[in-house]
């Protein structure tokens, strides 16, 4: 049985999946990228705040260049480097692994903030208990640091939440590519853009709102 | 494994193309910020001085401009408008959502800023014999305008790379640009990796400005 | 002259002052002593204009202060007023901060302004400092900055409240000598305050509130030796 819902002229039930899947893509590829780039954002910012000369003269500023170049254009050319030393990738991958080294750059900003919060005094008095530097890491920065950059860490994780639409530029179909496809067929620019934007709203608002309680809570 | 030869020849022949590019960058992003900052700032004080629709046109304003992606914005303008008949050219779509935008993320500074200085600022003011308009435009506004500076500094460089999404809209700014050279001469790495170059090189120089624009307006 | 009759000021439920009957003649220092929360510092606003009042009436020189047609902010030039957080505007120099309102608001003339300016700068002892921003001094040089930008003004009257409250105790002296220095000068003063040494040995009055009323008022020889109110003895006795 075909039965068609028409909605307004030429948007049908099967557009409405098309929209919910590519919805469910531009959240797989955000978790993927996220959850990473904090993994190695983390150790990026652990890195800096111990200040090896590496880290000084070549991460820093390697990390300062993903923030100072558009997320369009880190998204080309890394797409168009890989094949070039051989890399085979495919949109999702490439995607993954620009957006992983940006959250990165942005997180390790972050994570030395943390890490810079916690203080002295507190560290060292882990120290006299006689925890070794790892333990001192794992349980009084980690807490106590994370705890602290907490809010600005949501806001990280929304910001790529929501520039993950760019990956479009490489033909995956997130979000975002998928209400444009639907545009130039259907013509129904309104409807769609006001699906999209109220899936990515209805996402970032409640979250931004509690990252923000949480600040006001914990600054007091 | 380098089996690609690369070609800077045609890249350095368009140089002068793409820093003119650039420029036609650095002016949609500086006059969406100038606006931005005027909007920015009459949201700002709508949402501490008002109540009812107005104030509730700014929240919307302010929310949504935060929690959706940038190229859902421009997306909107470009197309979401054409739903009312009303067709933008690429240059309007990029500079309209760019400011608003911009406008969106500066009204939270503006309001972090007038939140920050004192009531009693004004008290004192009000006690010398000021009227209320002198009382903010000589001593409330300077204050917050030391405070939100160096934001206003990051979200001209955020309005940069922004723009750089006026090439998903076809507006022929920096990024734009490059992509019609490299869509002509198939060498894409080699012209997004000149162009990623300009971008950082503006984004130092904005940066490099702002800090002296800084000594020579905050003395305190 | 300030004649204060009836005076009720409320904040929302709140009843703060509770009918005050005063007047304070020209060239009379008074001293406003009392609990915290008696309402000392809510009279001083209210005379400022500064909060609305629920009835009653404040005159200054004849005029009503809370009048629908009273221009508050001429008014205001005639009621020179210190805080206790002294609120000198960060961002100019201390020159700028006692210039500014004479220049703007008496619409003086950018060199007259400065002469004004430097002249009460000297007079409270800042005419080293007229380059310097207000970060850069002790909280008793800004206390007196703003004592120099209220005068700047060239007021009739001196409303202080709580001038020395928020400092440190080795900068309270140099603020109570600038007021003494005023009040010798003939200045006209209320001075809501906590130091008892300087309401008995500067003021030609002090008032006691009592939870949002005057419960004595008279010389200081009287309140400080032979107050006839018990509850002004008893807060006198607490205090020392």
């Amino acid at each position: 049985m075909e039965q068609t819902v028409q909605f307004f002229s030429g948007f049908n039930v099967n557009d409405f999946l098309f929209l919910g899947e590519a919805a469910g893509r531009t959240l797989l590829i955000s978790f993927v990228s996220i959850a990473l780039g904090t993994l190695l954002g983390g150790l990026f910012g652990w890195a800096l705040y111990e200040g090896k000369l590496f880290a000084t003269f070549a991460l820093a500023p390697v990390l300062d260049v993903f923030r100072s170049v558009p997320l369009i254009i880190q998204l080309v050319l890394f797409y168009n480097f890989a094949p070039i030393v051989g890399l085979r990738l495919d949109p999702f991958m490439s995607g993954v692994a620009v957006l992983t080294i940006y959250t990165a750059a942005l997180v390790a900003n972050v994570a030395r903030g943390g890490i810079e919060a916690v203080g002295q005094p507190m560290r060292r008095a882990a120290r006299s208990l006689g925890m070794t530097y790892w333990q001192d890491l794992r349980y009084v920065v980690l807490p106590i640091g994370g705890r602290a950059v907490f809010p600005s860490w949501v806001g990280v994780a929304l910001g790529v939440m929501k520039d993950s639409a760019l990956v479009s530029v490489l033909g995956y179909v997130e979000l975002l590519k998928a209400s444009q496809i639907l545009i130039t067929r259907t013509q129904e620019p309104f409807l769609i853009l006001a699906f999209a934007g109220a899936f990515y709203f209805a996402l970032s608002y409640p979250i931004s709102l509690y990252a923000d309680k949480l600040e006001r809570r914990w600054a007091q | 494994m380098f089996e690609y030869n690369f070609h800077w020849r045609p890249v350095l022949k368009n140089l002068p193309d793409l820093l003119e590019a650039g420029l036609v960058t650095l002016e949609v992003a500086s006059l969406a910020m100038v606006l931005g900052i005027v909007i920015g700032l009459a949201l700002a004080l709508i949402r501490l001085k008002l109540r009812g629709p107005l104030r509730w046109f700014a929240s919307s304003w302010v929310e949504l401009a935060r929690n959706t992606p940038a190229l859902f914005q421009l997306f909107f303008f470009g197309f979401g408008l054409g739903a009312f008949g009303l067709h933008l050219t690429p240059y309007a779509i990029v500079l309209a959502g760019l400011t608003f935008n911009c406008a969106g993320y500066l009204a939270e500074n503006f309001r972090g800023g007038f939140q920050a200085i004192p009531e009693t600022q004004i008290r004192a003011a009000r006690s010398l014999g000021m009227t209320s308009a002198q009382a903010y435009l000589r001593i409330v506004i300077p204050q917050v305008i030391r405070i939100v500076y160096y934001p206003i500094t990051n979200q001209m460089v955020w309005a940069v790379l922004i723009s750089s999404l006026g090439m998903l809209v076809g507006f022929r700014e920096l990024s734009g640009e490059t992509q019609f050279f490299a869509s002509r001469t198939y060498r894409i790495f080699e012209y997004f990796a000149v162009t990623a170059v300009l971008y950082y090189v503006i984004v130092k120089i904005i940066l490099l400005v702002s800090r002296l624009l800084a000594i020579k307006l905050f003395r305190y | 002259m300030i004649e204060i009759s009836d005076l009720y000021k409320s904040f929302g439920d709140l009843q703060v002052l509770k009918g005050i009957n005063l007047q304070v003649e020209k060239g009379e220092v008074l001293s406003v002593i009392g609990a915290s929360g008696s309402g000392k510092s809510t009279l001083l606003y209210c005379i400022n204009g500064l909060e609305p009042i629920q009835k009653g009436s404040i005159k200054v020189d004849g005029v009503e202060v809370h009048a629908k047609d009273t221009d508050l902010n001429k008014l205001r030039q005639k009621l020179g007023m210190v805080f206790q957080q002294w609120n000198s505007f960060p961002h100019l120099t201390v020159l700028e901060n006692v210039a500014l309102a004479p220049r703007i608001v008496r619409k003086l003339p950018k060199r007259d302004a400065r002469d004004v300016a430097l002249k009460q700068l000297e007079h409270v002892g800042l005419g080293d400092k007229i380059e310097s921003y207000p970060g850069a001094l002790s909280g008793g040089q800004q206390q007196r900055l703003a004592i120099a930008r209220a005068l700047a003004m060239e007021p009739e009257y001196m409303l202080f409240d709580e001038a020395t409250s928020a400092l440190d105790p080795e900068l309270v002296g140099e603020v109570l000598d600038t007021m003494r220095l005023l009040a010798e000068e003939g200045m006209t003063m209320i001075c809501v305050t906590h130091e008892m040494g300087f309401a008995r040995d500067v003021s030609d009055r002090v008032a006691f509130f009592h939870e949002g009323l005057i419960e004595e008022i008279g010389p200081p020889k009287q309140i400080f030796g032979d107050a006839r109110s018990e509850r002004t003895k008893k807060f006198l006795s607490k205090i020392r």
